[in-house]
């Protein structure tokens, strides 16, 4: 797979369509796996991980429903490439930081990823554009079988996947979806939301995950737990839920809109024009302006800038992906100034605030 | 009105933060909370490190010591490390393993998905379970119909096996 061709464009799954993507973003499912013959990857010496390595990758090449799956040999990439992978959601940060043999299957248009040795042998994940967890689901549960067809998993009738971490055992599911929500940040209703989700069984992440800062007002929501339930019931009590976040962040932008529009649409324009004519910029005030145009958008209080541009601007203002665009390395303040002025270029064409 | 205390703004928004169990009540200013915001770390009580705390919480074990004779982890190792080595120590540290399981999941028999490759018998028992889970789930969402489903999917199964295999009472383990 050649990466720098990657920098040009940005995966399917941010696209900006599918059923409420104003605040969907994506849909992500991921399934935890092992082989039973050889120990987890925590245990396992290089020499091992190899032929882990080797087991899993034959066996992707056999996998016929989800197009052709490009492989990448994560540990011979340096660490630029490694973050690059991250900032694209298509590895994990540990997949990039650990070390030894491992590596990721890639398939249609970065929807699909499969880590080979990352915590677990095997972590397969689904991205969709917008809510569309029954689509990963789907997907997944074939891709699976086909994987399975030519592996032994490690299952038990009681515990189920076994995983290294117990957190993730029994159906070793992760289901989640990545929501923006400026206007309950904005409204500092968001701490609600914090408190709440763990008492429904319920966790929040940032964009990148564990440990991951809430950047640009991105939350991932997931199932907290994996065992005791089907798979089925994981993904329906999440779905139960999400029309009822999606609900309170429309009620807070209605209410910003009905409280002081002049003030928000001042906020919007304010943030729009940073974003346009800035000369450094870091990623962390880029995100948050970028958040609140996007929130603009959805409002129609910005016009002629549509909202996939913007989705792919907040994985291509990251700071791998601005070393990559420029093809050399370049240290923090140089990449704020090339920051500012790839912005600059890609918001110049046209787009105006109303 | 209390202060902010970042800057010398009045305080408008006032949060209690827990960290680590300790409650700490912190009072910012509209700019610093927005700030402080944006900077909150929502993973703080996320899965994987809780597990790690968990697992670090179980008292003392005669277990601590004994070492897989597969993959060489010892239970104490999982106590620092919240990984096990594997797929034998869900055998090995078993019991401990129970204890946990039940604090993570409030759970500790999967009902999910089984590989294919799996006998038909660990298949249709593990099919039973996780039919019988769901129809406790419909029955508490009041779900009757959905319930309906259930029951008679639950019957066709267990006349299935008795057809399969007549004389004997129960799964072996």
């Amino acid at each position: 797979m050649d990466l720098n061709a990657l920098t040009q464009t940005s995966g399917a799954w941010l696209r900006g369509s599918g059923p409420d993507s104003d605040i969907v973003i994506s849909s992500r499912i991921r399934l935890a796996r092992n082989l039973a013959r050889f120990p987890f990857p925590i245990r396992a010496d290089q020499k091992t991980k190899g032929e882990i390595e080797d087991v899993i990758r034959a066996q992707i090449d056999n996998v016929r429903s989800a197009g052709t799956i490009e492989y990448i040999d994560v540990n011979s990439l340096c660490a630029l490439d490694r973050q690059f992978l991250v900032e694209r959601q298509i590895i994990s940060r540990e997949h990039a930081e650990t070390q030894g043999s491992r590596g990721v299957g890639v398939g249609s248009h970065e929807s699909i990823s499969l880590m080979i040795n990352e915590e677990d042998h095997l972590r397969m994940q689904v991205l969709r554009s917008g809510l569309a967890v029954d689509d990963c689901w789907e997907q997944i549960d074939l891709l699976d079988d086909e994987l399975e067809a030519g592996l032994v998993y490690a299952f038990s009738d009681q515990f189920g996947y076994l995983t290294s971490c117990p957190t993730n055992v029994g159906t070793g599911i992760r289901v989640s979806v990545m929501l923006h929500l400026p206007a309950l940040v904005l409204t500092r209703e968001i701490q609600k939301l914090f408190q709440a989700l763990p008492k429904i069984g319920l966790a929040v992440r940032g964009l990148y995950g564990e440990g991951s800062q809430a950047l640009g007002d991105f939350y991932q929501i997931s199932n907290q737990t994996t065992l005791g339930r089907s798979e089925r019931q994981i993904i329906d009590e999440l779905k139960a839920q999400v029309p009822h976040f999606l609900d309170y962040e429309r009620k807070a932008r209605e209410k910003l809109v009905a409280e002081d529009q002049p003030r928000l649409h001042d906020h919007v324009c304010r943030a729009f024009g940073i974003l346009k004519s800035a000369h450094q910029i870091n990623s962390q005030e880029t995100m948050q302006l970028l958040s609140t145009v996007r929130m603009g958008i959805n409002l129609g209080l910005v016009s002629g800038l549509e909202i996939p541009t913007v989705n792919e601007l907040f994985i291509h203002i990251q700071p791998a992906h601005l070393q990559k665009l420029k093809r050399e390395s370049l240290e923090s303040s140089e990449r704020n100034v090339a920051r500012a002025a790839y912005l600059r270029a890609r918001l110049a064409n046209g787009s105006s605030p109303n | 009105m209390k202060q902010c205390s970042q800057c010398t703004k009045a305080a408008t928004f006032h949060i209690t933060e827990i960290r680590k169990g300790v409650a700490k009540p912190i009072h910012l200013c509209e700019g610093c909370a927005k700030e402080y915001l944006a900077l909150v770390d929502v993973s703080a009580k996320s899965t994987a490190s809780s597990a790690k705390q968990k697992g670090l919480k179980l008292q003392d074990s005669p277990s601590d010591h004994l070492a897989c004779s597969h993959c060489g982890q010892t239970f104490r190792q999982f106590r620092s490390q919240g990984r096990l080595g594997c797929a034998h120590d869900y055998e090995l540290f078993r019991d401990e393993l129970l204890q946990l399981l039940e604090s993570i999941h409030a759970h500790t028999q999967h009902v999910g998905k089984l590989p294919r490759q799996h006998g038909q018998e660990g298949r249709s028992e593990a099919q039973l379970l996780r039919i019988k889970s769901e129809l406790k789930a419909a029955v508490e969402a009041e779900d009757y119909e959905k319930a309906a489903e259930l029951r008679d999917q639950i019957t066709q199964i267990e006349r299935l096996e008795q057809s399969r295999s007549p004389g004997t009472e129960s799964m072996s383990d």
